[in-house]
């Protein structure tokens, strides 16, 4: 099963749309609970991260008997340095994004912690895309 | 502790899901940055936080708290409740601070997460 999703960079009155749909979708499909948050939490993280970093973004889910695949892939500024953005508590996040309570430098740490497996590639001034993938079995 | 208990201790209301008033609630987590919150791994715990937005709701719903408790006044808007609803949540707001009403149901019996 494929879903896909657009995201618009800056509405932040529908960031996180996406990942409701999908964690709706994968209890539908009696997926465990536990699986179940660390995907759903991992895609909130990367959807707010388009929210406040890019300009717009296509997120895809992929879900299979044996793992669950998300690819958000952004236009917008990329990230310079990737090893600086998965330090815990680097951020350029704009105070609007630390008025909704995030921008403290944690998103990328915590999707790292709920993947199986996580890339970035990102090219300055073009875009940024995330692979995360979290098995459904052990 | 039932939610009506939380609502009564902080001197607060239940101003969404006052039907479930009778639910039994037994960890808290008190936190304004939402990302400190998807890190908890536990579920149905009692979100306190004095950050009210439409992210506050989501955020609860990813981490699978049901249960949220707004602090030092802050309101839910109509947009948020109806959110809450969507997601079978409760929603509970004091007029006191999110230090003294996480001290005053941590005293009460409330467990913290970690």
């Amino acid at each position: 099963m494929q879903l896909t999703f657009h995201v618009q960079g800056g509405d932040f009155t529908r960031a996180g749309d996406a990942s409701s749909q999908v964690k709706k979708t994968l209890k539908l499909l009696n997926i465990a609970p536990a699986i179940t948050k660390r995907v759903v939490v991992a895609l909130y993280e990367a959807e707010v991260n388009i929210v406040a970093h890019a300009y717009r973004g296509v997120i895809t889910v992929d879900i299979d008997p044996v793992r669950i695949v998300l690819r958000l892939e952004d236009e917008g500024p990329g990230i310079p340095d990737i090893e600086q953005a998965m330090q815990r508590g680097f951020s350029t996040a704009s105070p609007e994004v630390r008025e909704m309570g995030f921008g403290a430098g944690m998103g990328l740490p915590n999707i790292l912690e709920n993947a199986d497996r996580f890339h970035i590639d990102s090219v300055v001034g073009k875009g940024t895309t995330l692979s995360i993938s979290v098995n459904l079995q052990a | 502790m039932t939610l009506q208990e939380v609502a009564q201790f902080v001197e607060g209301e239940i101003v969404f899901g006052a039907e479930r008033a009778q639910e039994c609630v037994e960890y808290g987590f008190a936190s304004d940055l939402m990302s400190d919150v998807l890190t908890q791994k536990c579920s149905n715990f009692l979100l306190i936080t004095g950050l009210a937005n439409i992210q506050t709701i989501r955020t609860a719903e990813m981490s699978d708290a049901q249960y949220i408790l707004f602090a030092r006044n802050k309101k839910a808007t109509p947009e948020m409740l109806k959110l809450a609803g969507d997601n079978d949540m409760v929603i509970i707001q004091s007029p006191f601070s999110m230090f003294r009403t996480a001290g005053i149901l941590y005293a009460a019996g409330l467990k913290p997460v970690y």
